[in-house]
C-alpha cells in the first residue's frame, strides 16, 4: 500500500495562508490504513485547523468530507456540485490523490496535506516499512524475494557494500541491511547460487528515468470510439 | 603464481603498478586526497611527499561524500609530479554515460589505473540532501571498465569510434564487513566482473584478515587478482576508539586502542606537542609492524597505504617496512 504521513500543522496553516472556507478531504483506502488521512484524521485536522486559525485572529471554516478513494474518477466526482463553496480544498489523500483532484476540478485548488512517503507495510501497530520502488522491472526472484532496489540504501544488485555490519546499512543503524537479509535468506533456502552470478546493470528505463509509465491494456479498455 | 597462464607479453595498461605486480615486487600504493578547493598547490605539495616512495597513488573521489576537486584533475596535477595516479571512481555521483566520458577523459590525460568504488552514502558527507545516483554497482562498473578495454565496446555493446581506454582495473574490498561468509564471494564476483587488483579497507584486525585470506587462498582467487592490503596510521587513542565504535563495516582491536592511549602515559595533559608527537610514532610504529605481519600472510601481493590527511607519514613507515627504495620495471 502507500504509505502517508501527515504535515506538520504549521506547514499546513502556511499553506493554506488566508483561506476563509476549507474543506479537509480524506480519502478511505491507504492513507486509512496508515493513519493519516482517514475519516478519522480528517475529524481531527479539521478541529485543529478551527481552534488555530480562531486563536490567530481569522477564524477558518472547515468542513469535512472522506471519499472511498481519492484517486478514482468514479468516487470524486460526486463532490463537483459543492466544490465552488471553498476557497481551497486540503486533501489528505496521498499524491495521486491531490493530483486526481487537481485534474478533474480545475477550478477549486487542492492542496495537499500528507507527504505521500512510499510504497510500503505495516510490520507491526505504529511501524511502517518501505518495500517497492515501483521500478517496473522485478527482480525479487533473483534477490532470495527482498527488494534492494527499495531496501538497499544504495540500490546494489551484487551484494554489500563495504558498510554493511551486523545486520545494519552503515547510512543508519535503523535501517536492516536489505544485502544481509538477503544473504541469509539465500543460505537458508540452499540458494546461495542467486547471488553469485553477476547481474548486469538495470535497466533504468522501465523505472521512473524513461519518463511517466503508462500502462495500456486493450482487452481491458471499454470500445468507446463508434 | 599462476596469473602467467593467462599472461600475454603485452600489459593490460602499461601502468607502473602492473608492471610492477605482474614482475612479482610487494607492491606499495598511497592515497592521496584531494582539496576542498582549487588550488593546485594543494595537489603538488601532498604529491612531492610522496614521488619515489609509493609505485602508485590513489586520488579518492569525493571522499566521505565530501565535495573535492575531481580525482582525474587531481590525478594529472599530481602526474606533473612524477607520481602515477590510481583514479578512483565512485558510483555515488554519476550515471553510467558520466563514467565512460570521465574514462576516456582520463585515459587521454594519461591515467591508467582506475579503481572502481560503490562510494560512501551521502549522508555521511557535506551534501546530505545531494540525490545519489548508483546507476551502476561498483561491480557493474568495473565490468563496464573491463569491456570498453577488452571488447573495444561501450556499455550499450556500440563500438568506441577513437581511442579504446586501456585501464588496469580495481576494487576494493572489505574483510571486515558483513555477511562475513559472502565477502570471498564478492571478491569472486569482482574477479569475475574484470578486476586486475584490490584493495582492501583499513586492518587492524590482523587475525580476522588472516581468517578472510585463508579462505581466498583455499578458492583460489590470489592466483587470479592482486590483493592489496589496506593499512594506515592511527593518529590518536581517540581516533582509533573513533574508528573501532563509530565508523560502519572496521574492527579496530582494542591492543591498538590500548597501545595508542599507552603512548601518551606520563605526558601531561596539557603539553598538546608531545601528545601528538607520541601519538604520531605509536601510529607509524604500529603500521610498520601490521606491514610486517602482512607481508608474511599468502596471497597478499602488496600494501595500500592509507594515511588521512597524513601524506607525510607515508615515506617513514614504507621506509622503516624495508620496502624502500621501490623497485623500478620496464
Ligand atoms: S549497508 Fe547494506 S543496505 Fe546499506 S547501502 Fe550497503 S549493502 Fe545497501
Amino acid at each position: 500500500m502507500i504509505v502517508g504521513e501527515q504535515k506538520t500543522l504549521d506547514e499546513i496553516m502556511g499553506l493554506l495562508g488566508d483561506a476563509h472556507k476549507v474543506l479537509v478531504a480524506g480519502c478511505g483506502t491507504c492513507v486509512t490504513v496508515s493513519f493519516a488521512g482517514g475519516e478519522k484524521e480528517v475529524g481531527i485536522l479539521a478541529s485543529q485547523l478551527r481552534m488555530r486559525s480562531k486563536l490567530e485572529g481569522h477564524p477558518m471554516e472547515v468542513d469535512e468530507v472522506t471519499v472511498q478513494r481519492q484517486c478514482e474518477w468514479e468516487y470524486i466526482d460526486p463532490l463537483a456540485p459543492r466544490l465552488g463553496e471553498y476557497d481551497v480544498i486540503l486533501s489528505l489523500a496521498c499524491g495521486i490523490g491531490v493530483q486526481a483532484m487537481n485534474e478533474r476540478f480545475p477550478d477549486s485548488i487542492t492542496l495537499p496535506g500528507v507527504n505521500t512517503v512510499f510504497l510500503g507495510m505495516p510490520v507491526e501497530q505504529g511501524i511502517w516499512e518501505e518495500r517497492c520502488q515501483a521500478c517496473g522491472d522485478c527482480i525479487l526472484g533473483l534477490t532470495a524475494g527482498i527488494c534492494p532496489i527499495a531496501r538497499c540504501s544504495k540500490q546494489l544488485l551484487n551484494g554489500p557494500c563495504g558498510g554493511s555490519q551486523n545486520g545494519v546499512c552503515e547510512v543508519n543503524p535503523d535501517i536492516p541491511c536489505a544485502w544481509q537479509l538477503i544473504w541469509e535468506r539465500a543460505v537458508k533456502l540452499g540458494r546461495e547460487e542467486w547471488l553469485l552470478e553477476i547481474q548486469p546493470p538495470k535497466d533504468w528505463s522501465k523505472s521512473r528515468d524513461g519518463g511517466p509509465r503508462k500502462i495500456v491494456r486493450d482487452d481491458l479498455r471499454l470500445a468507446d470510439m463508434e | 603464481m599462476d596469473m602467467t597462464a593467462e599472461r600475454t607479453d603485452e600489459y593490460k595498461s602499461g601502468s607502473n603498478l602492473e608492471k610492477i605486480l605482474r614482475a612479482g615486487h610487494f607492491a606499495v600504493t598511497g592515497e592521496l586526497g584531494p582539496p576542498q578547493g582549487a588550488d593546485a598547490e594543494v595537489i603538488h605539495r601532498k604529491a612531492q611527499l610522496l614521488a619515489g616512495v609509493v609505485d602508485a597513488v590513489n586520488i579518492t573521489d569525493n571522499q566521505t561524500a565530501v565535495a573535492r576537486m575531481s580525482s582525474i584533475a587531481s590525478g594529472v596535477l599530481a602526474m606533473q609530479d612524477g607520481l602515477e595516479p590510481v583514479i578512483q571512481m565512485t558510483c555515488r555521483d554519476r550515471n553510467r554515460l558520466a563514467m565512460q566520458s570521465d574514462l576516456m577523459g582520463a585515459y587521454a590525460l594519461g591515467a591508467r589505473n582506475v579503481l572502481c568504488l560503490t562510494g560512501d552514502h551521502q549522508s555521511f558527507g557535506n551534501h546530505p540532501t545531494a540525490k545519489n545516483v548508483h546507476d551502476l554497482d561498483s561491480i557493474q562498473l568495473i565490468q563496464m571498465v573491463r569491456r570498453m578495454r577488452d571488447e573495444g565496446v561501450f556499455q550499450n555493446g556500440e563500438q568506441i569510434k577513437a581511442g579504446v581506454p586501456r585501464f588496469f582495473i580495481g576494487g576494493a574490498i572489505n574483510p571486515f564487513g558483513d555477511p562475513f561468509e559472502f565477502r570471498p564471494y564478492r571478491l569472486a564476483k569482482k574477479i569475475a566482473a574484470g578486476a586486475d587488483f584490490v584493495q582492501t579497507q583499513l586492518i587492524y584486525d590482523i587475525p580476522r584478515f588472516r581468517e578472510f585470506m585463508k579462505r581466498v587462498v583455499d578458492m583460489g582467487l590470489h592466483e587470479k587478482v592482486y590483493i592489496l592490503a589496506g593499512v594506515g596510521p592511527l593518529k590518536s587513542s581517540g581516533m582509533a576508539r573513533y574508528m573501532r565504535d563509530q565508523v560502519p563495516g572496521m574492527i579496530v582491536r582494542d591492543e591498538y586502542v590500548d597501545r595508542m592511549k599507552g603512548a601518551i602515559a606520563g605526558i601531561p595533559k596539557e603539553d598538546k606537542k608531545a601528545r601528538r608527537k607520541a601519538w604520531r610514532e605509536m601510529g607509524i610504529k604500529i603500521c610498520i609492524e601490521q606491514i610486517q605481519e602482512i607481508m608474511e600472510i599468502e596471497g597478499v601481493a602488496g600494501i595500500h597505504i592509507m594515511a588521512v590527511e597524513w601524506e607525510a607519514a607515508i615515506k617513514p613507515i614504507v621506509e622503516g617496512a624495508g620496502l624502500l627504495p621501490r623497485p623500478q620495471v620496464e
